[in-house]
């Protein structure tokens, strides 16, 4: 038994196609290999067991009987009932199916049947291309749209992407250069082009910005991390324009956000490796996405990973205020631990108290660890996060409950130097020194860390505040706002809309 | 009974895009809306009857018992056991075909459902436009369209 099985896509709605098709005698009108048709025995066209007996433009005389016919699922099948062509048993059937992806129209059409020994081939190539195909063909020139032409490039079998604007061409837009490090008045805009996505690769169109403190770094040349000339930034939210074809979690339209290097994120239009880049839920808009994620990962991987914090225990976190150490406070607080604060000033003071923070100390007469243990009855900090560093290390290791844990994770007052590790002895304490790219550095991990920040954020475990938004061609005055302290919350950079950059 | 019937072109032969959408389990990897999924009892994913328990990027969690998988039709079908749809009786089935004409494929969608009939229409909309459609343009994306 040979069997033949051709589809195609018509483009017009299944409507216009079934309406050629259902004549089961009419062939002859659109058919280019039926000359004639007509129904045997005054029966109707529609009728079950109705036998149309026609002539081939060869000559060949054919008779099919209609075996079935379904209005319903656009539906018929036949059987040869004699011909001149030797096709033994053959049972066709046509059938189309809508495209709800823009109205178009599926048809199928099979056959199974036998034929002579040695000429199976050459019956199932003539059934295929010269009826089916043919017919195909021929359908299509009658109830195709004018725009047939754009249709033929859609139905050719490229692998390109489903949103590729301008037939592929780079994207243009602005970005925030450096030539040279140095102050703030560095940070200039620029064009910029986002090419097409290679394979592992997405574009994305940005929509908000993360400015953070390490950026200053990165801009002053204090962090290695930017080789002028180059484009500063860490993170940022927009929507994807298109991915590469092997690109599997995100699709155009989608909205996307990432944080991590490389370097680049101050820019309108990025393409960058989509591994990446994760898929915003809809709770999480695209300004809060650029303000939250750095940080709010940050405060994730601090709170569950490093050391998972449990209800209960005392947690210490410096620089309450800041934008990390805010989240942990609010965040700490909603795992049911005891959070002090320690900051320098009675403003700040207010700040932490406001995020969740039970007590807060503050410089006095008395050192943070008598302070801490006045406020835990003797028992100490069973988490510190530090962030202080060269200034804090010993007071904190002093602050620590027994078997407590030190998470230093940052040096705002300078290096922290060596250290004579025999002091961790007095309460068993545990130290480590996290690196957020070892908490981040694969899709799987930073995956995981970006859905429990949005979740907390979600059930506003952690509120994300956005004190101050510049447009992303005034880079400059956001870096001097951060640099001079008179920043609140965090800052957000909004680069301008597509189609407004060459201005 | 509401019906959803969504149905797409995709630019990839068929036994390529089955490969991705036969796993009973891989939603995450290629349904935009869903974010993890694990099949329930350790079961493989391709085992008529395993249950799979996902959850959306909205936090929605829903629990999907897999009724036939067919490699020869391309053809998956599961029921709803557990959802915050407020659908009952919930079948669907996502079916591939192949496109002879340019190694495309003919990907269709469809589910079966009753449910508070002031809610149907936006059910059917959501499903069909967030869900299905939305998939399928995952698929268009990465495959080609």
């Amino acid at each position: 038994m040979i069997r033949v099985v051709r589809s195609t896509v018509i483009d017009a709605p299944i409507a216009a196609v079934w309406e050629i098709l259902r004549d089961f005698n009419g062939h002859d009108r659109w058919h280019p290999i039926v000359r004639h048709s007509r129904l045997e025995e005054s029966k109707r066209t529609d009728q079950i067991g109705c036998v149309r007996n026609f002539d081939l433009e060869d000559g060949a005389n054919v008779r099919e009987r209609l075996l079935s016919l379904s209005d319903n699922e656009c539906r018929f099948r036949y059987t040869i009932v004699d011909a001149d062509i030797p096709l033994h048993d053959y049972v066709a059937d046509v059938e189309l199916k809508p495209v709800t992806d823009g109205d178009r129209t599926f048809w199928r059409w099979t056959s199974s049947f036998n034929t002579p020994p040695g000429q199976e081939g050459e019956l199932a190539a003539l059934v295929a291309t010269e009826v089916y195909e043919a017919g195909f063909e021929a359908v299509r020139q009658r109830v195709e749209r004018p725009a047939a032409g754009q249709e033929r490039m859609r139905r050719a079998p490229a692998a390109a992407p489903a949103v590729q604007p301008a037939g592929g061409a780079a994207i243009s837009g602005t970005a925030i250069v450096i030539d040279r490090h140095g102050g703030a008045e560095e940070l200039h805009p620029a064009p910029v082009e986002a090419p097409p996505p290679g394979p592992g690769q997405v574009r994305l169109q940005q929509t908000a910005v993360g400015v953070n403190f390490i950026d200053v770094y990165c801009r002053t040349g204090y962090f290695d991390l930017l080789t002028p000339p180059g484009v500063p930034g860490l993170e940022a939210a927009g929507v994807v324009v298109d991915a590469g074809p092997d690109v599997r979690h995100l699709a155009p339209g989608q909205r996307a956000a990432y944080a991590c290097p490389p370097l680049g994120a101050y820019a309108s239009a990025r393409t960058m490796d989509a591994a990446l880049v994760i898929p915003l839920p809809d709770s999480i808009g695209d300004e809060i996405a650029a303000a939250a994620l750095l940080k709010g990962v940050t405060a994730e991987f601090l709170l569950h990973r490093v050391r998972a914090v449990a209800p209960g225990e005392t947690v210490l976190v410096y620089a309450p205020a800041g934008g990390v150490g805010r989240i942990l406070c609010q965040w700490a607080n909603r795992l049911g631990a005891t959070v002090i604060g320690a900051t320098s000033t009675e403003e700040k003071a207010r700040v932490a108290r406001a995020a969740g923070a039970h007590h807060v100390v503050v410089p006095g007469d008395r050192s943070l660890e008598e302070q801490v243990r006045d406020l835990t009855e003797g028992h100490g900090a069973d988490v510190i996060y530090d962030a202080v560093g060269k200034d804090s290390f010993e007071h904190s290791v002093a602050a620590l409950a027994e078997r407590g844990h030190l998470v230093s994770f940052g040096q705002a007052s300078g290096d922290i130097g060596a250290r004579d590790i025999g002091m961790l002895a007095e309460t068993s304490a545990t130290l480590s020194r996290p690196n957020y790219v070892h908490y981040t550095n694969t899709p799987e991990k930073f995956r995981a860390s970006a859905e429990r920040l949005f979740d907390a954020i979600e059930r506003r475990f952690v509120t994300i505040e956005i004190g101050q938004r510049f447009d992303l061609q005034n880079a400059a005055d956001a870096h001097r706002a951060l640099e001079s302290r008179a920043t609140t919350g965090s800052t957000v950079l909004i680069p301008p809309r597509e189609g407004e950059a060459a201005s | 009974m509401a019906r959803v019937y969504i149905s797409s072109v995709i630019g990839a032969p068929a036994d390529r895009i089955w490969q991705t959408v036969r796993d009973f389990n891989a939603l995450p990897d290629w349904v935009p809306a869903v974010r993890e999924s694990r099949i329930e009892g350790g079961q493989p994913s391709d085992r008529v009857g395993c249950v799979r328990a996902f959850r959306l990027q909205d936090g929605g969690f829903l629990r999907e018992r897999l009724l036939a998988l067919s490699d020869y039709d391309f053809s998956v079908s599961y029921a709803i056991l557990e959802s915050p749809m407020g659908v009952e009786n919930y079948i669907a089935t996502l079916k591939l075909a192949p496109i002879t004409d340019g190694n495309r494929t003919f990907a269709e969608w469809t589910a079966e459902f009753d449910c508070d009939p002031a809610n149907e229409a936006e059910l059917i909309d959501n499903i069909g436009t967030n869900v299905f459609q939305a998939a399928f343009d995952a698929l268009k994306a990465r495959f080609g369209a």
